[in-house]
């Protein structure tokens, strides 16, 4: 059960828009800003709350990547692997960041929350592959190295 | 209005919504799996592709058909696509044929052998997913779902409950619940219309066939089963007869050739109902309390006015369904010392169009006296392949009758099988004289037909009894909105979850022509109605011996209605 802090937020949320199917995803998006991912049991009570199936929201949520029903970690690491980044070998800097950080396909973010690894389609800077953004900082020109290192420098950070 | 050219052959059309439906209605029946009448235009499944005179390709179902239209459908290019389609289709998809239970009623086998797909050149990668057992009516197996949508447009149009929808995308879309929860978890009110619809077997009802046979084999057990009024329009279907056709006298002898001991009819209860809860509806009137009185036959609706409308749910009948009703007095005739002299296990199967029937048997007040009342449930499908595993030529068979003393009900019984039907059999019993034009009259009242929503209003004792009859959870849900908003009141509210009622159940079988059977097993019904001399449910003789019988006597609250 989440905390009932949680729905108060998301009524405040709701209240920004139409009481309405056509606001389920401003909706969701706003509470994935907030919490950094969208808690299933707050789908459920906005479906409710704007008359629409559980079922439904669920459909949609699921339908679009950009939304996750996990806790994201601190760092979002998106790695792109669209046409120009998979050929200049992107999937090499992806598991040498798994590797480094315990990762794997199906476990997407760290134990201790402070990262999260996942795949894009394009981040649209096809000039700088291969490309990765982190939150929203882009690096170009990636190499398995470089991810490597960079890991070390943001826990670095993080720790100061 | 205009003319279409099919194939060389010039075809007038009216008011056709689509090019497909002009084409069936030319004779020729070409191959869809997401196309259903009923149900929105959904446009995935592209089998019903044609070719124009410019060599355009364009879905049939989704296109208005316009005059001077010229097509094609069946030309080499539209039956290499097709094939294709369907080689597709089978390429993901669970293809353990002999032992799946739609098969042999399956539309995609049927669509693949006529298409003569004999060859999938593709290797299925999908990982297996587990099977959700979890309801007591319907069985989910994902690995068979080809994305037809079918379930889901009819749990969200026809019911308006949405407990199935589409999640993820691409090749990792699935057809599931929220969360991918368990039906049982979510607001599956049971019903079995996404069964219907099923193009494979990813939704089939959950069988009860295999306990039946065991009890009918078990000497020391003494099986009596009862026959809904819905069943006997249907059940000859399956076997070359015409849809529509009374077989309740074929099914009769079939079930006692397969070793059942007692053959009931669950109208003789639908009678018992009306007694029920026509006096319970003119208490409710008299005191003015807790109106609309709401029906409590369709368990379906039951669980939907939970679900949906728990403020509601003091308006629902008290009385048991006619289900619960003859599986409770069945146990207690039985419990008596005299009519169980062999010592027997009294075994109670009722054999129902329904699916959620299953539910209800399992709810907390579906047992009396801590027995439980309905030891199975099967549906008019199961009763089809119990009747082919035994091995016996229905059409052919001798006519026998039901079993005595609850073999025999009125023709207010038997129409509880149809939408108005309980409306009708309450009205008659309102009715004080015995002039057939006053049958005539509640006949012609508006109860009758398929709209999804009727009202009527007639007179009783110098008021106005307005009374409304919905099918369709949908429609239910539009009315209850209106009664809850204020917007309307009645005395009387009457629903049954499926479509045109229970001869259009979730446990009906289901055909692969694509053909409507609703307009015939409506008039199977209301001509076995004409045909019965008993039309109401008070006449019938075997309510005196109910009420005056020492065994139910002083047990009639206890059987007959539901005490939470």
């Amino acid at each position: 059960m989440l905390d009932e802090s949680y729905y108060r937020k998301t009524d405040e949320i709701i209240a920004r828009y139409v009481r309405d199917a056509r606001s389920l995803i401003p909706i969701m998006q706003d509470i994935q800003a907030e919490y950094r991912y969208l808690p299933g049991e707050l789908l459920t009570y906005v479906a409710e709350q704007i008359g629409i199936t559980e079922a439904k929201a669920y459909s949609v949520a699921t339908f679009y990547e950009n939304f996750s029903f996990e806790a994201k970690g601190k760092y979002i690491i998106k790695v792109c692997d669209g046409t120009a980044c998979h050929v200049k070998k992107s999937i090499p800097v992806l598991q040498a960041l798994n590797k480094k950080l315990g990762l794997s396909g199906k476990k997407h973010t760290t134990d201790d929350m402070l990262f999260t690894v996942e795949t894009v389609s394009c981040l649209g800077a096809c000039g700088l592959a291969p490309t990765m953004m982190v939150n929203e900082d882009v690096y170009p020109r990636m190499t398995p190295e470089a991810a490597e290192a960079l890991i070390d420098q943001l826990k670095g950070g993080a720790d100061a | 209005m205009g003319t279409i050219t099919i194939n060389g052959r010039q075809v007038e059309f009216t008011n056709e919504k689509n090019v497909l439906t002009i084409i069936r209605k030319a004779g020729i029946d070409i191959p869809t799996l997401c196309y259903q009448p009923e149900l929105s235009t959904f446009g995935a499944c592209r089998l019903c592709t044609v070719e124009d005179d410019r060599g355009r390709f364009f879905a049939s179902c989704s296109e208005e058909p316009r005059d001077g239209m010229v097509i094609y459908t069946n030309t080499e290019k539209l039956r290499s696509y097709r094939k294709l389609i369907v080689e597709l289709l089978l390429a993901s998809h669970d293809r353990d044929c002999t032992t799946c239970e739609k098969s042999g009623h399956c539309p995609l086998q049927n669509v693949a052998q006529r298409l003569g797909v004999n060859t999938v050149r593709f290797e299925n990668y999908k990982e297996p997913q587990p099977i959700d057992d979890s309801s007591y009516a319907i069985i989910r197996n994902p690995n068979k779902c080809i994305l037809c949508g079918n379930c889901v447009r009819a749990c969200n149009e026809l019911q308006s409950v949405g407990a199935l929808d589409f999640a993820f995308r691409g090749s990792e879309a699935t057809v599931s619940p929220a969360f991918d929860k368990k039906l049982a978890a979510t607001k599956c009110v049971s019903c079995g219309q996404c069964r219907v619809v099923c193009d494979t077997g990813a939704l089939t009802i959950r069988s009860h066939t295999d306990k039946v046979w065991a009890a009918i084999n078990d000497p020391n057990t003494r099986v009596v089963c009862q026959i809904a009024p819905a069943v006997r329009v249907a059940v000859g279907e399956a076997f070359g007869l015409p849809a529509g056709q009374n077989s309740l006298y074929k099914l009769v002898a079939a079930l006692h050739a397969m070793g059942f001991n007692r053959v009931f009819d669950t109208t003789y209860t639908a009678d018992l109902t009306i007694m029920e809860e026509s006096a319970e509806f003119l208490g409710r009137v008299s005191r003015g309390q807790k109106l609309p009185l709401l029906t409590s036959c369709c368990p379906a609706w039951v669980k939907f006015v939970d679900n949906e409308y728990p403020e509601f749910k003091q308006n629902v009948s008290t009385c048991r369904s006619p289900q619960g009703m003859f599986s409770a007095v069945l146990k207690e005739y039985y419990r008596s010392p005299e009519h169980n002299k062999s010592n027997k296990k009294t075994f109670v199967v009722s054999i129902m169009p329904c699916t959620a029937k299953k539910m209800e048997a399992e709810r907390p007040n579906s047992y009396t006296y801590g027995e439980k009342d309905t030891d199975a449930v099967l549906t008019t499908t199961e009763l089809v392949q119990m009747i082919k595993q035994f091995g016996l030529d229905f059409a052919n068979l001798p006519e026998e009758s039901c079993d005595m003393p609850f073999g025999m009900g009125s023709g207010g019984g038997v129409i509880f099988g149809v939408t108005g039907g309980v409306t009708e059999a309450v009205l008659r019993r309102l009715v004080q004289d015995h002039n057939p034009k006053s049958l005539e009259a509640v006949a012609a009242s508006g109860v009758r037909g398929n709209e999804g929503i009727k009202e009527i209003t007639v007179p009783y004792n110098g008021m106005d009894v307005k009374i409304c009859v919905a099918s369709g959870l949908a429609n239910a849900r539009k009315v209850m909105d209106a009664v809850k908003s204020g917007e309307k009141e009645y005395h009387l509210i009457e629903v049954m979850a499926c479509p045109g009622g229970c001869v259009m159940g979730g446990g009906q079988p289901t055909r692969l022509d694509h053909k409507s059977v609703v307009n015939e097993r409506d008039e199977g019904i209301y001509r076995t109605d004409r045909k019965m001399v008993l039309k109401k449910s008070h006449e019938n003789p075997l309510m005196d011996f109910f009420y005056q019988n020492e065994i139910f006597k002083h047990k009639i609250h206890d059987l007959l209605h539901n005490h939470e």
